[in-house]
Order: C-alpha cells, then sequence, then structure tokens
C-alpha cells in the first residue's frame, strides 16, 4: 500500500517538475511547482518525517510559493507566454550530459538496494514513539544544533535587511 | 523505498539542473534551483533514515537557507526589472564576457 501510495505521488512530484522546465508562462511553472511541492511532502510523510512535511507545505508551497507568484504579479509577467528555452546545440548538450548524469546516479543507486528496517529508521521511529513528531526534530535542533540554529537566525536577518536595501527604490 | 526516494531525487535535481541550463526567464530559473534544492531534501530524508535523525535537521537549515534566498534572490530580480524592463537573462550583458 505504502508503496503504491509513494510511486503515485513520485509520479505526480517528476510529472510537475517536467511542467516546471516545460510550461510557457511562469505562472504555469509556479502552478507545476506547488504540485511537485505538495507530493514531495506527501513523500516526506511516508519517510516519516511528519514535521519536515508540514514545514514544506506551510513555509514552501504557502510562503516562498507565494511571494514568487507577488513577484510575478507585480512585474506583470503573467501573461509572457514567449518560449523561452535556450535552443540548438547547447541543449541538446546539456540534455545528453545531464542524462548520462541521472544514468549513472540511478545506476549507483539501484545496485546497492538498502533493505528495511535500517539501524536510522528504528532510531526515528523510537525518537517519534518517545517525543512525537515535533519533539523528535526539536531534540536534536536545541541541543546538539543549537549554534547552527542560531547562526540560522542571523542569517534570515542578513537575508530581510539585504532584500529591504535591494528592492527599494532609488537606493543610494 | 530508501532507493526509491533516492532515485525520484536525482531525477528532479536532474530536471532542476537542466531548467536552470535552458530556461532564460529568471523567475523561471529561480523556481528550477528551488526545485534542486527540494531534490536535495528529499535525499537528506531518505539518507536520515539509514543514518539518524540528523538528516531531518539538515532539511530544516536548507529550508531557512531556501527561504533566505528566495527573499534576496527575487529582490535582485525586481531591482534588475526596474533597469532593463525585463527579466530575460539573455538581455543581462554588462558582466558578461
Amino acid at each position: 500500500m505504502i508503496e503504491v501510495l509513494f510511486y503515485v505521488f513520485a509520479a505526480v512530484a517528476l510529472g510537475g517538475a517536467l511542467g516546471v522546465v516545460w510550461a510557457k508562462s511562469p505562472v504555469g511553472s509556479l502552478l507545476y511547482m506547488v504540485a511537485t511541492l505538495a507530493s514531495l511532502a506527501c513523500i516526506f510523510v511516508l519517510l516519516e518525517a511528519h514535521f519536515l512535511a508540514a514545514i514544506q507545505v506551510i513555509v514552501y508551497a504557502g510562503a516562498i510559493m507565494v511571494l514568487f507568484l507577488f513577484v510575478i504579479m507585480l512585474l506583470n509577467l503573467g501573461h509572457d507566454y514567449q518560449r523561452d528555452l535556450k535552443g540548438g546545440a547547447f541543449s541538446l548538450l546539456s540534455f545528453v550530459i545531464i542524462g548520462l548524469m541521472a544514468g549513472v546516479l540511478v545506476r549507483q543507486f539501484g545496485e546497492n538496494a538498502i533493505t528495511e528496517p535500517t539501524a536510522g529508521g528504528r532510531a526515528i521511529d523510537a525518537a517519534l514513539a518517545q517525543h512525537g513528531a515535533v519533539g523528535a526534530i526539536a531534540q536534536p535542533l536545541y541541543t546538539t544544533y543549537v549554534v547552527p540554529f542560531e547562526i540560522t537566525g542571523v542569517l534570515l536577518l542578513v537575508a530581510i535587511v539585504g532584500a529591504l536595501v535591494l528592492a527599494k527604490k532609488g537606493g543610494r | 523505498m530508501i532507493t526509491e526516494a533516492l532515485v525520484l531525487s536525482a531525477m528532479i535535481f536532474v530536471l532542476g539542473t537542466f531548467g536552470v541550463l535552458v530556461r532564460r526567464n529568471a523567475i523561471i530559473m529561480f523556481l528550477c534551483i528551488e526545485l534542486q534544492l527540494n531534490a536535495v531534501n528529499l535525499a537528506f530524508i531518505a539518507f536520515s533514515r539509514l543514518m539518524g535523525i540528523d538528516g531531518q535537521v539538515f532539511v530544516f537549515f536548507v529550508m531557512t537557507v531556501a527561504a533566505a534566498e528566495a527573499a534576496v534572490g527575487l529582490a535582485i530580480i525586481i531591482s534588475v526589472f526596474r533597469h532593463y524592463e525585463t527579466v530575460n537573462v539573455d538581455n543581462f550583458k554588462l558582466l558578461r564576457w
């Protein structure tokens, strides 16, 4: 059952990713992206990352994608239906190189198939049972990784100030 | 399911790379970069089934960095659009070799 669900969501995610690359208008691209993000969130749930699935939907699909849509509307790019794909030899070459890259990766992963249950999976299930979905990730976040967590806060502050300065009209 | 998730992650990452290389619309290039970040998140979560919960903590950080990157990147796109009246990267030739 879980396997079937995984394949369904994987198909939606891949289709959405293809749509992001091929859609003509930026708004269409964005909507495909939302489909990809939602199905990736479902895959996160299947992989027992419940908190991150919620964050994915709220922060990514909710906040970041709305920010993109807002910029598209602000710049009035919604009816920009011209094909902007780079054509010719470069496109073909990049397609071939990237296809080879994907082939190598898939072969590498496919050869060493991983059998469940794994050690990490058991540890995560134990943490989930003990602390709950949020507590399981909060426990290492506020103990082992507390310094990176604080630095992330500073990074967000810098990003806010930077975005304000860059987007300010006139400037300097 | 871990192997399949890693393969899916590789495919999405490759599609994102392809999009960045062939699309000329700056906003869609940004979307493709987000696609790559999401593929990496999926790989992290798949590997966290092998290595323990640390992978999920890293996904948390990646998401924060992605949000910061989107905010700053879109601000840059807005200020570039004010100057050139377009978001097609072929027109930004000032720093081009």
